[in-house]
C-alpha cells in the first residue's frame, strides 16, 4: 500500500508532466486563460490518462514486449514487437478521446462548447502519450501501478493548469511590459513555479 | 471541405496555379519558408509543439538531432497528407493523420536507434513525442489539408525550420551558460574559469527552458511590434 502511496505523491509532485517534463504544454497555454475551461480541460487529462496508461500497460505486457506472446505458444516466444509501441498507443488513446468527446458533448454541452478544439486535440497533448511512454520506460510490476501512475500524473497536470490559469486571471490587472504580455509573461511565470516545485525533488520517497 | 480550410485570397490562388504554372520558388513559396522563422515561428507566435521543446535542449546536439527528425518527420507527413487529401473523410481525419506520422516516427526512431544510438537514448521517449507534437498535427490540419503537394512540403520544412531554430538558440544559451560548452566542447577558456567564472548550474535545470524562451519571446516581440498581445 505504501509503495502506491509513494508512487502517487511522485507522479503528482515530483515527476510533475509539465514542470519537469514539460508535457502538454501547448493545451497547458492555450487554455488556461480562465480557471473553469482549465478545470474542464484538466478533469479530462485526468480521466484519459487515468485510463489508457493501464489499458497501454497491459497491451505492452501481453503483446509487445520481447516474448510477451509467449502465451500464444512456444513458436511466438521470441516475437519482440516492441517497435510497434508507438502506433499502438497513439491508436487506444485516440479512440478514449473520441469517447471521452461523446460523453462531454452528451452531458455537459457547455463544457464542450469552451473547450472547442482542445478537447480533441487531447489526443495530441503530449502528456497523455507521454504517460504511456514513461510507463513503458519505468517497467511497472504491475497493472495496478500503472493505473496509479496515469491517475497521479493526471493530478498533477490539473493542478499545473489550475495554478496557472489562477494567476493569468489575477496578472490581467498588472502592468506588465507589453512585448511580454500574453505567451511571454506566461512562460516566465512557468518557469518560476517549476522552480517551487523543485523544491519537492528533496523528498526521499 | 477545401473552403474551410483556406481563406478566400489563398484559395484564389491555388486556382492561379492550377492555371498557369507557379514556378517553384515563386514570392509566395518562399514566404511559405521564410514565415515561420520570424513572423509566424510556431514556438513563440503560433504556440505550437513546446511540449517536446524544451526537455531536450539541455545540450546543442540532441537539439540538433531532434530539429533533424521534426523536419523529416514534418516534410514527409506533410506531403502524404496533401497527397491523400481528397480521400481522408472528414470525420476520422485526426485518427488517419496519426497514423501517417506515428509510421513516419516509427522509420525516423528506427534508423536514430540504427545509427546514432547514443542520441536516440538521450532523447529518450522525446521522439515517440514527436508523434504528438502540436506542430505536426497543427500544420497539417491547417496547411497540408487544403494545399497542393510542394506548397505543403515547403510548409513543412518551413515550420520544422522555425521550430529547430528556437531549439537550438535555447539549447545554445543553455549549454554555453550552463556547462561551458558547445556540442561537447569547451568553449570557455580555461583562464576565466581561474579567475573565478563559475558554470551556472541552473541553466541546466528544467525551469530555465522556460524562462529562456520567455525572454526570446519577449526580444522577438520588442523587434516586431505587430505581435503584441493585447491583454
Amino acid at each position: 500500500m505504501e509503495a502506491y502511496l509513494n508512487l502517487f505523491v511522485k507522479s503528482i509532485f515530483i515527476e510533475n508532466m509539465i514542470f519537469a517534463y514539460f508535457l502538454g504544454m501547448c493545451s497547458y497555454l492555450a487554455v488556461s486563460k480562465t480557471v473553469k475551461t482549465a478545470v474542464g480541460l484538466g478533469l479530462a487529462v485526468i480521466f484519459v490518462l487515468a485510463i489508457t496508461v493501464p489499458i497501454n500497460f497491459l497491451l505492452d505486457t501481453y503483446l509487445l514486449q520481447p516474448g510477451a506472446l509467449s502465451w500464444l505458444g512456444a513458436q511466438y516466444a521470441d516475437l519482440d514487437l516492441s517497435f510497434l509501441s508507438f502506433i499502438m498507443f497513439i491508436a487506444v488513446i485516440a479512440s478514449m478521446v473520441q469517447l471521452v468527446e461523446m460523453v462531454v458533448e452528451k452531458f455537459a454541452p457547455a463544457l464542450y462548447g469552451a473547450l472547442g478544439i482542445f478537447l480533441p486535440l487531447i489526443a495530441v497533448n503530449c502528456a497523455i502519450l507521454g504517460g504511456s511512454l514513461f510507463m513503458q520506460q519505468k517497467d511497472f510490476p504491475g497493472v495496478a501501478e500503472s493505473a496509479v501512475y496515469g491517475l497521479g500524473s493526471g493530478i498533477g497536470w490539473l493542478l499545473a493548469i489550475l495554478a496557472i490559469a489562477a494567476i493569468r486571471e489575477k496578472i490581467t490587472y498588472s502592468n506588465v511590459p507589453a512585448p511580454l504580455r500574453g505567451l511571454g509573461i506566461t512562460f516566465i511565470i512557468t518557469g518560476l513555479m517549476a522552480l517551487g516545485f523543485m523544491s519537492f525533488m528533496g523528498i526521499k520517497l | 471541405m477545401e473552403a474551410n480550410k483556406t481563406t478566400p485570397e489563398k484559395k484564389t490562388s491555388i486556382l492561379f496555379v492550377n492555371k498557369e504554372r507557379e514556378p517553384l520558388f515563386s514570392k509566395k513559396n518562399r514566404k511559405l519558408l521564410s514565415d515561420p522563422m520570424d513572423d509566424n515561428n510556431p514556438i513563440t507566435v503560433q504556440v505550437l509543439g513546446i511540449c517536446s521543446a524544451l526537455a531536450i535542449t539541455v545540450q546543442l546536439k540532441p537539439a540538433v538531432v531532434m530539429s533533424i527528425s521534426v523536419m523529416a518527420v514534418m516534410a514527409a507527413s506533410n506531403v502524404i497528407i496533401s497527397l491523400l487529401r481528397n480521400l481522408i473523410p472528414n470525420r476520422i481525419r485526426i485518427i488517419v493523420q496519426l497514423v501517417v506520422v506515428a509510421s513516419m516516427v516509427i522509420l525516423v526512431d528506427q534508423i536514430l536507434r540504427a545509427y546514432a544510438y547514443d542520441v536516440s537514448k538521450e532523447l529518450s521517449i522525446f521522439i515517440g513525442l514527436i508523434i504528438t507534437n502540436c506542430i505536426v498535427m497543427g500544420r497539417l490540419e491547417a496547411f497540408a489539408l487544403g494545399n497542393g503537394v510542394w506548397k505543403s512540403f515547403l510548409d513543412g520544412i518551413g515550420n520544422a525550420a522555425g521550430y529547430g531554430l528556437i531549439l537550438i538558440l535555447v539549447a545554445f544559451f543553455r549549454e554555453l551558460l550552463g556547462s561551458g560548452k558547445l556540442f561537447g566542447f569547451q568553449v570557455i577558456p580555461d583562464a576565466i574559469y581561474e579567475l573565478g567564472y563559475v558554470n551556472n548550474g541552473l541553466m541546466l535545470l528544467s525551469p530555465m527552458a522556460l524562462i529562456t524562451v520567455g525572454i526570446l519571446i519577449w526580444i522577438q516581440r520588442s523587434r516586431n511590434r505587430t505581435l503584441i498581445e493585447k491583454n
